[in-house]
């Protein structure tokens, strides 16, 4: 199929996009990789009056430490993702969860920013969000403000970004030596959105967990935090029984759609078995 | 050094060498020209707007609006195609009793599946005819949608074509008789019920048709992303009523095809009509979903089947029943019955089988059409009979080497007959057993699969022996009154400077043919393949055959070239004779010199010849009438088909926890006579494996309750991708047949054929410490799952 015919335009500033959308009212629509919105428009699911191109927008790239937080510009591109030494370095669940996210030809154009204002609830990079617990800043007519990612995720695509507004930058707290990781998800093929994701980060008192944040990802309409997990698993030492009060205690915090291709308890079943191997990772890692 | 000389040392020996195929390299840079590539002058573009119901009544079409969409140049409903289309009808005579409604290029009074063709639209871009189909307001009424096989046959349930009573296409009966008495003797009944989804082919090219009518002569010239453009040119001809000889078909390059691109498409008509009614040309490209909603889907069988086998496995007798479902209408011209008509005709025929009994049922449903796809009906059938196989093996105590062992038909049998009628020339089932068991040593396999087993990692190891119809007689579509060749054509020509071409009938979907062809012409002319120029896929350039399908190409296509080749060179060896004033029998051909047979002394030079020939005949000797060009038609004789046989061999690692499935290798040995050449055929078979491992593991048509298709796109339907794909290990047997002088038979549908059927046997088999079974395909996790039990 064809897109709908469409206006382009191109600002060189975050001000200057801001004003565009806003003198263009909804028909608007911002594009930076593409690797989403494109596709969308070719099946004609959105037919957006005008682009706004921000992938030429300095103020959108890069990446830098400040103190203790990691800025990653919106404009970051997954395959710098999957490269960049400071990514690497204070927030390795990104760089874990890279590999994994479509193939290298998308990750080659598709940007971090792009993918967590879209925040498709079966894609790898939201969910790290909660995992990390980042924070998006978001410029708007108003100006700038920094939403924790807990905060962020509302409903099926919807986050805490306002109509207009745009991401401009995810903030994350560097990682330390006495944090844990492991991400992984069940896809049918290499690529795939995946039936099940799970990434975790942990900071570690040798054997004892003092904090973990667990988050899924394909389990509804948006990317969700196992809590009761994270209390089950708070304070204790990361060991076989606590792996299973771990799962046991998963129901709680999940209630996946039951879609025809993927029942229901079969995805609880899988973000069991999921999980307990990574928190098994851990403590290999450990 | 000293080794001695092999018939690959003579010159031009090129028959059974892995040379590279000459269009290649212009493919891969790019520069290849598709359907999607021409463009004409005055070219307008085609759009449909489609069904959104499997079932409803038109009540109204109102296209006014899209008339007045801007760049719109027509407008065209069902009604206007009728006036100008004769209906065709999917049936062929020697399925007595197989009926199927008549079909128009677009619906008049009814759609019958979701995404049908209900409005075209014509636009200066296929942007603006898009934009047009929006447009188009159409009222329905909603029928209730048919789509369930067993719902379908119910007494109560809706009727897709009111006038046939029922949704029954056509049925099938086998019976050899003795079934009943052998299961009562029996020791052992096997029973299981298999289940195929729907998959479909997934070409790289879409389908693509421009349609260019002159109306001044008048003439029609489709280019056409088909296999048959013969067959096309035929119907294009009969139903739009253009004579013959003014219709022209061009195939140019075709970016796969796989049975998916033999077919009429309502579309592709529609297009051919559409450029009557303009005077233009018109193009219409599928786009994604439109292949998802409208190319053919395959399979979708439900097979039911007992083995009855006596104390020491031997298979007494096999009872079958196989419900497939195939759309609201037969395809046309080749019918949607051939695939459960082989399905039937398949199933046991690798083994020494007496009684046999078989059912099918052939269903209209509310779903896209089902037809021919590669290795039609083979998948089903193999998987049907290996599975039983190994269940037989399970109840005798046997293994799967030993219980095929004592079953297949011996190596020294032949020729003989199946229970179903198919006549045998020659197979080498236990050469081709004997042969996988030592690639894939089987042994080290099977301790390796114990020792893991206690570490928790379960692994399967699955064999399936298959039998393929390759170079079908008349006796395939002829005989049911298709007017589809058996037969294949060549033009074979030496050009003034000594170089040949060969126009052939068979076509080139980038599996290779042409390489095929021209190897086979430069050895038995005797000249360097690089003076070879093969073309293909014209109907106004190359002489009526049957193009390419159904493993044709090499076996009757290639016999057709070698036929042709001969004739020149008898031709060539008679002007040459009158020149050097010598014996033609004394003479031969090699590097493209007329040589001294017996010594191999150059005479005179091929070029030199044709210059003669051409330029100055004035200096031939009196009477010589060169004939430097022949044309040569070659139809098979004997055997209805040249069956091939193979095994392939399936290892697999099952994650018992999530149901997953790694294929970590997978093995074939086949028999397709005579290899021509020999990386072709092994990329035909990997190609071929990686569709039956589709079928096996990924490529299912989902549909809901109400006939909607739910995965219609690249994301949701999972095509086999090289990550998932494991290493294939070929070997070869060679079993030449002698109903030909090339000896070959077809090699493109063995690896679909059995691929599936192994990895359902080594799936199976990675179970079995779980007591758990598993007989519908695609083997998905979720169906793992749930045959484990954690669901």
């Amino acid at each position: 199929m064809k897109a709908r015919a469409f206006s382009y335009a191109r600002p060189s500033t975050v001000e200057e996009a801001l004003e565009t959308f806003a003198s263009a009212g909804d028909e608007a629509s911002y594009i930076a990789g593409g690797q989403s919105l494109v596709p969308a428009l070719a099946l004609r699911l959105q037919a957006p009056q005008l682009l706004i191109d921000i992938a030429h927008i300095p103020a959108l790239r890069g990446i830098a430490r400040r103190e203790n937080w990691l800025r990653i510009g919106a404009l970051t591109r997954h395959c710098e993702v999957l490269t960049d030494p400071n990514i690497a370095r204070y927030a390795p669940l990104l760089r874990e969860a890279a590999p994994h996210v479509a193939h290298p030809a998308i990750r080659n154009r598709g940007t971090l920013g792009g993918s967590v204002a879209l925040a498709d609830p079966a894609s790898e990079f939201p969910a790290m969000m909660l995992a990390m617990g980042a924070e998006l800043e978001i410029a708007g007519p108003q100006g700038t403000r920094r939403v924790a990612a807990d905060d962020y995720f509302i409903d099926l695509f919807q986050t805490a970004i306002e109509p207009g507004e745009l991401l401009i930058a995810i903030h994350v707290p560097a990682v330390g030596p006495h944090h844990r990781w492991a991400f992984d998800e069940l896809a049918r093929r290499r690529g795939d959105y995946a039936i099940i994701g799970c990434g975790m980060l942990g900071r570690f008192a040798g054997d004892r967990i003092d904090e973990i944040r667990v988050a899924f990802f394909s389990v509804g309409n948006t990317p969700v935090r196992a809590r009761h997990v994270e209390t089950a698993l708070t304070g204790g030492r990361l060991g076989p029984d606590s792996v299973a009060e771990a799962q046991a205690s998963l129901a709680a915090d999940l209630s996946p759609p039951d879609d025809e291709h993927t029942p229901a308890a079969m995805r609880l079943h899988l973000a069991r078995v999921l999980m307990g191997r990574l928190l098994g990772r851990m403590m290999v890692t450990g | 050094m000293n080794a001695p000389l092999s018939f690959l040392d003579r010159p031009n020996s090129y028959i059974g060498r892995s040379v590279p195929r000459p269009n290649a390299k212009r493919l891969l840079n790019g520069q290849g020209r598709y359907v999607t590539d021409i463009v004409l002058p005055r070219m307008l573009h085609a759009a449909f707007t489609r069904s959104p119901h499997a079932h409803a009544r038109i009540v109204s079409i109102d296209v006014s609006a899209a008339r007045q969409m801007p760049g719109v140049r027509l407008v065209a409903t069902g009604e206007d195609f009728a006036r100008i289309c004769k209906p065709w009808v999917g049936t062929l005579d020697h399925f007595k009793g197989m009926k199927s409604p008549p079909q128009w290029p677009l619906p008049i009074d009814k759609v019958v599946w979701s995404g049908q063709a209900m409005v075209a639209i014509v636009a200066d871009t296929r942007a603006m005819a898009e934009d047009a189909t929006e447009a188009v307001q159409v009222e329905y009424e909603e029928l209730p949608a048919v789509v369930d096989i067993d719902a379908a046959r119910s007494t109560g349930s809706p009727v897709i074509t009111p006038e046939f009573g029922d949704n029954v296409c056509f049925r099938g009966v086998l019976d050899t008789g003795g079934v009943d008495d052998a299961f009562a003797s029996a020791c052992h009944i096997i029973e299981e019920e298999f289940r195929f989804a729907r998959h479909t082919a997934v070409t790289l090219e879409p389908r693509a048709i421009v349609a260019d009518y002159d109306p001044n002569e008048p003439r029609l010239t489709v280019h056409h992303a088909t296999q048959t453009p013969y067959q096309f040119q035929d119907l294009y001809s009969r139903h739009y009523g253009i004579a013959e000889a003014s219709v022209r078909v061009v195939a140019p390059d075709i970016g796969g095809s796989f049975g998916m691109k033999l077919h009429v498409y309502h579309e592709d008509m529609a297009v051919v009509g559409l450029s009557m009614m303009l005077g233009r040309p018109v193009k219409y490209v599928a786009d994604r979903i439109e292949s998802f909603v409208s190319d053919i889907h395959a399979r979708d069988h439900r097979v039911r089947a007992r083995m009855a086998i006596d104390a020491m496995g031997t298979i007494l007798a096999i009872d079958v029943d196989d419900v497939t479902g195939i759309g609201a209408f037969s395809a046309y011209p080749r019918t949607s019955a051939i695939e459960g008509n082989q399905v039937i005709r398949l199933i046991g025929a690798p083994y020494r089988l007496k009684n046999y009994r078989a059912g099918l049922q052939v269903v209209f449903q509310n779903k896209v059409q089902m037809s021919q796809y590669r290795a039609v009906g083979h998948p089903i059938a193999c998987t049907v009979t290996e599975r039983l196989v190994d269940l037989a093996a399970n109840k005798a105590g046997l293994d799967a080497f030993e219980v095929r062992a004592r079953n297949l038909i011996r190596d020294d049998a032949y020729p003989c007959e199946s229970p179903t009628g198919y006549r045998f020339e020659a197979l080498s089932h236990e050469v081709c057993l004997a042969k996988l068991r030592t690639m894939m040593d089987y042994d080290s396999l099977r301790s390796e699969q114990r020792e893991l087993r206690n570490r928790g990692i379960h692994r399967g190891i699955g064999i399936a022996t298959f039998v393929e119809i390759s170079n079908p007689s008349p006796a395939f579509y002829g005989v049911g009154g298709a007017r589809i060749s058996s037969q294949d054509g060549a033009i074979v020509s030496i050009t003034p400077s000594g170089d040949v071409r060969c126009l052939i009938s068979v076509t080139e979907q980038g599996q290779g043919t042409e390489t095929v062809i021209g190897q086979i012409v430069a050895e038995h002319l005797g000249v360097d393949r690089d003076r070879v120029k093969v073309i293909t896929g014209d109907t106004e350039v190359t002489p009526h055959g049957g193009a390419t399908w159904a493993c044709r190409g090499a076996g009757i296509g290639g016999e057709t070239a070698l036929q042709a080749a001969n004739k020149l060179k008898a031709n060539v060896l008679s002007v040459a004779s009158a020149i050097l004033q010598d014996h033609a029998g004394k003479l031969d051909i090699r590097n493209g010199w007329i040589v001294d047979a017996s010594t191999e002394q150059q005479r005179i030079e091929l070029a030199e010849i044709a210059r003669l020939a051409y330029f100055r005949s004035d200096t031939l000797p009196p009477g010589t009438q060169a004939q430097l060009s022949v044309a040569h038609h070659y139809a098979p004789q004997g055997y209805p088909f040249a069956f091939t046989n193979g095994i392939q061999g399936c290892h697999v690692e099952l994650d018992a926890e999530t149901g997953f499935v790694r294929i970590l290798k997978h093995w074939v040995v086949e028999d397709c006579g005579r290899i021509i050449n020999p990386l072709l055929v092994d990329e035909q078979v990997r190609g071929g494996v990686v569709q039956g491992l589709g079928a096996a593991f990924f490529e299912e048509c989902v549909y809901s309750e109400t006939g909607q298709l739910t995965n219609g796109s690249l994301a949701d339907y999972l095509v086999p991708m090289a990550f998932e794909m494991p290493d294939i290990e070929i070997g070869h047997v060679e079993t030449p047949t002698l109903d030909t002088q090339l000896g070959a038979k077809g090699c493109g549908e063995a690896g679909t054929a059995a691929a599936s059927a192994a990895a359902l046997n080594a799936v199976n088999d990675a179970m079995a410490p779980f007591g758990a079974t598993i007989s519908q395909l695609p083997m998905t996790p979720a169906r793992v799952l749930k045959a484990l039990g954690h669901i």
